[in-house]
């Protein structure tokens, strides 16, 4: 027992003060900030190199739904017009349009409306169906729950089954083994629902974009209420969107 | 293939070197049962038997890997026009789900094998191609049947699991994977080449660093390219700090299974510690991005070797804190303890890899047996135990954190100077290269082929949950279902991984 307490002791307070500013490594890739201005006539070097061709030019716009945040396009490009290492970790959209970012200031998640809110703005309970998720997006979710975190103290939860949840959390590609399933979880969560789509895989295929045995992310008869980009996002992106989604960011 | 009778007739090679495919002796697919025959009594490890071209199966390929002489060697057998085989299963039981595979993506007939059904289509998943195949069934007075899955209760990727129970005790479990099917393979072999890297990434997220760094190490083998020492330091530092992060968050989800929360407390966060330091390097949590072929992309400055090694003494004594609160703790050591267990001689036979092969007393770590990279000039002690239950995987995990840990330091204190990467070089053509990676799991596989035209046109990759999610099957015969959650956790095998 007093082993216990020493090593509780040694640990400190481990848990993020959340909202607030948060101290990310320098190198760290979040939301970029793109510069179109500086983009010289003709060079398409970073759209050339995109894995997932997320990149349009004249004018440059990154789709941050296709976006896997590796570096090629920075690493590519001459004149620094994207930047991935500002530090914003905010990126969560409400409308699949807001993620194509392109140098105007980002249309991050609003809120839900007044109804919803009142019903899921203290307590929210989510069901999280993995869909080809590679496991990247699956980690970071479950590192939302550990001390560090904390996402209980917000009033929101992980649960079993979709029948004690008020939403679907979803990530991957969406493989053609797991639709039938997908699709079943969604319709034995009670109405009214939430769905929030993690990960590049689940909003557009991501890396297995336009492979047969996928279906480039969550089918349109499942209506999305928040996107969260990244491969995988950040624990904080994760606990960022969330409470944008419940007004309290 | 004949032992040392025809050593002439072995086409043998180093891992992460490439070899010419008509340098790969052929034989009458009669004799490959005497081959695996042969290889199993020599204690070879199964590498991969799979069809030597995609598209017409019409000669099976035979990869071996002998930890004796450090050397991996190919054959290839001639199935003369036939659609079928006799299957080497029940001479090399190691061969039974490369052989189902075989048979699933040719329909070629390995005869004989135990339980021919297909590995990642069914026909219960809507698939109208694959053949339909039953659930093992037990009957029987009190006999019960219990099916979980895909979709599992927790964060967790999807996969079926159906026991055949009596009363609580288990008889039986079938795992049925393939819910996680991508089509990964695909993906190695067409569009740029940072799509391949990127989805080379993504075969299992939170080995990320390991599957990049076979599949760069492939790729560096067909064009011949060497690369720069200190890449392969950074390298090495990357694979071993996302080994001790999966093993520290994994000894804390065991805690977290026997109802230990302040074990779950500290090895959780401790976990994130580590993928912060991954982050501080790579940019991200998982080590994507840091990868290239020829190299690394991104430099560790003195700085950062500083902070690295500053925040490693900050966590080190935290960690030996929680090791010894846990493993001293009688309701954690009582669950651990038995749960579980696997005895060595199905370890070896079924060819079961990493951890879970070594909590069986099987020395087998490809960074002892076939090292490449820093793993040449850096030598990292095997970790045994002997029990084969969640105890010994713990006691296994936690004693690699340790020894991963001083390769860290001495990495860290001592990285050779020189360039990031190498620049990319024409490939070798109609050559066949194969990379062995001990990632945390155990033995990645990457095997990568080249056309005429020197172009990769086929790109194989064996997860090591490939060859061990059989090992979570069989450990929880005789145990009680209830006992399942721990057992699973104590392997945490990728679905992704298997399924690709």
């Amino acid at each position: 027992m007093l082993r216990l307490f020493k090593s509780r002791l040694m640990q400190g307070r481990p848990t993020l003060d959340f909202p607030g500013p948060q101290s990310l490594p320098e190198r760290f890739r979040g939301r970029p900030e793109v510069k179109p201005g500086l983009c010289k006539e003709g060079c398409r070097a970073c759209a050339d190199v995109c894995p997932t061709e997320a990149i349009q030019i004249a004018p440059l716009r990154v789709d941050l739904g296709r976006c896997l945040f590796c570096a090629e396009c920075a690493e590519a490009c001459p004149e620094k017009a994207i930047d991935f290492t500002a530090g914003h970790f905010e990126q969560s959209f409400r409308k699949r349009e807001d993620l194509i970012v392109d140098g105007a200031e980002a249309k991050l998640a609003g809120a839900l409306d007044e109804r919803m809110r009142s019903l899921f703005g203290r307590s929210l309970r989510l069901r999280h169906v993995a869909a080809g998720d590679c496991s990247g997006c699956a980690a970071e979710l479950t590192a939302l729950s550990n001390v560090v975190f904390d996402l209980g103290r917000f009033g929101v939860q992980f649960v079993a089954s979709p029948r004690h949840a008020d939403g679907l959390v979803i990530s991957g590609p969406v493989t053609a083994n797991m639709r039938e399933a997908l699709r079943l979880a969604w319709e034995a969560t009670p109405a009214p629902k939430l769905v929030v789509a993690v990960g590049a895989c689940a909003i557009s295929g991501g890396p297995f974009r336009d492979l047969p045995a996928q279906s480039n992310g969550v089918s349109p008869e499942i209506p999305v209420d928040l996107y969260v980009a990244g491969c995988p996002p950040h624990p904080l992106t994760l606990l960022d969107g969330l409470l944008r989604l419940l007004g309290r960011i | 293939m004949q032992g040392g009778a025809e050593p002439a007739a072995e086409c043998a090679f180093a891992n992460g070197t490439a070899v010419q495919l008509d340098s790969i002796p052929g034989f009458p697919v009669s004799a490959l049962g005497e081959a695996a025959r042969a290889a199993r009594e020599q204690g070879r490890a199964l590498v991969a038997l799979m069809p030597l071209r995609e598209g017409a199966c019409d000669h099976l390929l035979l990869l071996l890997a002998d930890s004796a002489t450090g050397r991996l060697s190919a054959s290839s057998f001639d199935l003369g026009g036939a659609n079928e085989f006799p299957s080497v299963t029940q001479a090399w039981p190691a061969a039974h789900l490369f052989e189902r595979e075989i048979f699933e993506t040719s329909g070629v007939t390995p005869v004989g094998h135990p339980w021919l059904k297909p590995v990642r289509r069914h026909a219960e998943l809507g698939d109208a191609g694959a053949p339909p195949h039953p659930f093992l069934r037990a009957q029987g007075e009190g006999v019960h049947e219990v099916a979980v899955g895909p979709i599992h209760a927790g964060v967790i990727e999807p996969g079926h699991f159906r026991f055949q129970c009596s009363g609580e005790e288990v008889l039986h479990l079938e795992i049925q994977l393939g819910y996680q099917y991508r089509g990964a393979e695909q993906r190695l072999v067409s569009g740029k080449p940072a799509s391949r890297l990127v989805a080379a990434e993504s075969i299992a997220g939170d080995t990320a660093v390991g599957h990049a760094l076979a599949y760069c190490t492939a790729l560096e083998a067909l064009s011949g390219a060497k690369v720069p020492l200190r890449a392969q330091s950074i390298r090495g530092v990357a694979l071993e700090l996302e080994r001790i992060a999966n093993h520290a968050g994994d000894l804390g989800a065991l805690c977290n299974d026997v109802g230990y929360v302040p074990g779950a407390a500290l090895f959780g966060r401790m976990r994130g510690d580590f993928l912060n330091l991954l982050t501080e390097i790579s940019g991200n949590r998982f080590g994507r991005g840091l990868l290239v072929p020829g190299g690394v992309r991104f430099e560790v400055t003195p700085e950062l070797q500083a902070r690295m090694l500053n925040a490693l003494d900050e966590v080190e004594p935290r960690l030996h804190a929680a090791e010894r609160l846990v493993f001293s703790t009688p309701s954690v050591v009582s669950r651990f303890e038995g749960a579980g267990a696997i005895e060595r001689a199905r370890a070896e036979e079924l060819g079961f890899v990493g951890p879970t092969a070594r909590a069986c007393g099987v020395p087998r770590d490809a960074r002892a047996d076939h090292p490449v990279g820093a793993f040449q000039f850096a030598h990292v002690p095997v970790a045994v135990a002997e029990d084969g239950d969640v105890m010994a995987r713990a006691t296994v995990r936690w004693l690699e954190i340790v020894r991963s840990l001083r390769f860290l330091r001495d990495q860290l204190s001592r990285l050779p100077a020189g360039p990031l990467r190498k620049d990319p070089v024409a490939l070798r053509a109609s050559s066949m290269a194969v990379a062995l990676i001990e990632g945390w799991r155990g033995a990645i596989a990457h095997v990568a082929f080249t056309d005429e035209a020197g172009q990769v046109a086929r790109h194989r990759v064996i997860d090591p949950s490939f060859r061990n999610w059989l090992a979570l099957a069989l450990c929880v015969r005789g145990g009680q279902v209830s006992d399942f959650p721990l057992c699973n956790k104590s392997f945490n095998l990728s679905y992704a991984g298997h399924d690709l």
